[in-house]
């Protein structure tokens, strides 16, 4: 690893297109798919630019058809390519969840170790635009719950940049969230990039009372959490999981280990999801450590609604998180 | 039928004043999330929905404006929709995407494309095992039209001979991509016909061609009891949402489109038939106007939900546990 000689200006979105432009430089088995990838730059913007680059049989627009595409990326990546395929959100990937669960995560299994599927799947996730309740979701705990599939939450640039590089070279499929509050992020980039691991949760704030655990979108809002519990002399340790499957359980244990405390955040529904299995793995590992029960800061189990202020009731705040902390710190008086 | 066109211009009128108001009121953040403007479709809602009877049933998509307005759902209990208020027509949870109304047998719009399909096939099929002759009309975009959702939905009210009425809104893009990309045959009722349904497809861009072929569709599905695929060939004038930057389209398509506004081709021919004049054309507007102001200000005096009521209507209220 050569040390960074500088930092680049750069924005969450267009990081990630610049990990595509040089992965699509660098090997030609890769190739992005998708709807409105092309002509219309990505839904959310994200491939702006590369169809004019790489050309309609790289940058491949696809109809409306996420099962039909994303098993096309299946087989193309039996074939010997190295697809990306784009869902524009993980509420229309469950057309597609029938092909990703039942071929792309088990057809290694099923063949005895025969076929391999090196396919990376890129989704928006979450809430917090309005968008009402067929927009919003956080399903990442579906996709986490399957065996056979690699699953990553990219919270930072630095993430949403250098995960996609190691994600192609996976010998199996992965998927990637990308939080739709987070694509205009401003931020920079070490120039030359420094690499990621792919798995391993990272510690974003060291702190010694409470370990706030969090992923993707939320990540924001629990570093401001712990600003302001800091305000009041509690300090928060805030661990970003980065790796949704497999988790980070040694990180997560060491650090709740020496914090007592554990506040498990997540946007996905609180009932049998993300924040269920994180409190779950601390109860098991760190049980005789804690002084306060493992809290839980999730969605409220609503389909998201579209005014602003229920919305903002049903999701994770910086304000719901450092409550829900204060009183594993102080209790409940 | 004298005076027939006149309303429908109205309707249409009402439409897009509706709309143009809903634009400022999003730039001005009054209304938000993803807003899908029908501007330059409105005559295939009003062509088709204007065939059917209060008994029949409607699933639409997130393109709803123009549906709901054309039901006859009030226009200010859906502005306030658009404000997210407890007057709206889904009690300001649904917002833009989806408009719902029980007392027009109106089952929303769905923001899954493809999702209403099926939808409209179930309620065919409750008709159909009940007796019923109604019709439920399905709205959905050319792009819904590669889903698997389609074929499967077609095939079923083909193959069990139930009561829908498929429109498909042919305005050649979805989103950014366009019909002869997305579909190998671009002939979408030579497509629909595979699946062994009467299908055709009309002018989507004159009310008048739309009302004929519609009034034809809807009286054979009525009479057969089966389903009809009917093409409305029209094009939406405004980006697919307020969100869309409309890059891949050329402007002079865009203008040339224009040139065949349904309410322009409307208008010309009340003034040449001598069913309206000018002045008629204006006070129509002017009326129109006074219903949007009057929307506006209902949504902006309307309430917002009780934050306690968060969680109502997840699940259904008042069942013995
Ligand atoms: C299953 C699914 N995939 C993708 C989207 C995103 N999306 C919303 S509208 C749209 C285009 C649909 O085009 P069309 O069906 O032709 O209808 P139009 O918007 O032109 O009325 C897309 C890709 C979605 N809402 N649902």
């Amino acid at each position: 690893m050569t040390a960074p000689t500088s930092v680049r200006p750069t924005t969450y979105r267009e990081a990630i297109r610049e990990a595509m432009r040089e992965a699509m430089r660098r090997d030609d088995r890769v190739f992005l798919m998708g709807e409105d990838v092309g002509r219309y730059g990505g839904g959310f913007g994200v491939s702006l630019g590369l169809l004019e680059e790489f050309g309609e049989d790289r940058v491949r627009d696809t109809p409306l058809s996420e099962s039909g595409f994303v098993g096309a990326g299946i087989g193309a990546a039996l074939g010997g390519m190295r697809p990306i395929v784009e869902i524009m959100t993980v509420n229309f990937s469950l057309l597609a969840l029938d092909q990703i669960l039942n071929t792309a995560a088990t057809l290694l299994h099923m063949s005895g170790g025969q076929f391999n599927v090196p396919l990376v799947i890129r989704m928006t996730t979450g809430g917090g635009r309005q968008l009402a309740a067929q927009h919003s979701h956080s399903l990442e705990g579906y996709y986490a719950h399957i065996p056979g599939l690699r699953v990553l939450a990219p919270a930072t640039i630095e993430d949403a940049y250098g995960m996609l590089e190691p994600a192609l070279a996976d010998p199996d499929p992965v998927v990637i969230f990308e939080h739709g509050s987070l694509y205009n992020e401003k931020g920079t980039l070490p120039d030359p990039p420094t690499a990621v691991p792919l798995e391993g949760a990272a510690v974003r704030r060291a702190g010694t009372d409470v370990t706030l655990v969090t992923s993707g979108g939320c990540l924001g809002r629990c570093l401001d959490a712990a600003d302001d519990l800091a305000g009041s002399g509690i300090s928060a340790e805030v661990i970003d999981l980065r790796s949704l499957r497999p988790i980070d359980d040694d990180t997560v244990g060491a650090s709740v280990s020496r914090t007592h405390r554990a506040i498990v955040v997540d946007e996905g529904w609180r009932s049998v999801g993300m924040s269920a299995e994180v409190a779950a793995r601390i109860a098991e590992r760190c049980f005789y450590d804690l002084d306060a029960p493992v809290g839980r800061v999730a969605a409220v189990e609503v389909p998201i609604p579209y005014p602003r202020h229920l919305e903002a009731a049903a999701l994770p705040s910086a304000e719901r998180i450092a409550a829900a902390a204060r009183k594993a710190v102080l209790g409940d008086g | 039928m004298t005076g027939a066109l006149l309303a429908q211009y109205r309707e249409m009128l009402r439409i897009r004043r509706f709309e143009e108001r809903c634009a400022e009121l999003y730039s001005a953040e009054r209304i938000r999330g993803f807003v899908h403007l029908y501007i330059g479709e409105e005559a295939v809602a009003v062509g088709v929905i204007g065939q059917l009877v209060q008994d029949d049933a409607m699933v639409t998509t997130y393109r709803d404006h123009g549906h709901a307005l054309a039901r006859g759902m009030d226009m200010a209990a859906v502005m306030s929709e658009m404000f997210g208020r407890v007057e709206g027509v889904s009690r300001g949870r649904g917002g833009s995407m989806h408009l719902f109304s029980a007392e027009h047998r109106f089952y929303g719009g769905n923001g899954i494309v493809g999702g209403g399909l099926p939808l409209a096939v179930g309620l065919g099929l409750a008709d159909h095992l009940q007796g019923r002759e109604r019709v439920t009309a399905c709205f959905f975009g050319e792009g819904a039209m590669a889903e698997g959702e389609f074929h499967e939905s077609i095939n079923l009210a083909a193959l069990w001979q139930l009561p829908v009425l498929f429109v498909c809104e042919n305005n050649l893009y979805a989103m950014g991509t366009a019909l002869a990309r997305s579909e190998s045959e671009t002939d979408l009722a030579l497509k629909a016909a595979a699946y062994e349904v009467p299908a055709w497809s009309c002018d989507g861009m004159d009310v008048e061609a739309v009302s004929h072929a519609a009034q034809r569709a809807v009286a054979l599905v009525r009479d057969s009891g089966g389903p009809v695929f009917l093409e409305a060939r029209t094009y939406r004038f405004r980006a697919h949402s307020m969100y869309d930057p409309d890059r891949y389209r050329d402007k002079a398509e865009i203008e040339l489109w224009r040139t065949r506004d349904p309410l322009r081709i409307a208008a010309d021919r009340l003034l040449d038939r001598g069913e309206a004049t000018d002045e008629d054309l204006r006070d129509i507007d002017t009326e129109v106007t006074e219903e949007v102001d009057a929307s506006v200000a209902a949504a902006e005096a309307a309430a917002w939900e009780d934050v306690d009521h968060l969680t109502r209507f997840v699940m259904s209220e008042g069942v013995p546990t």
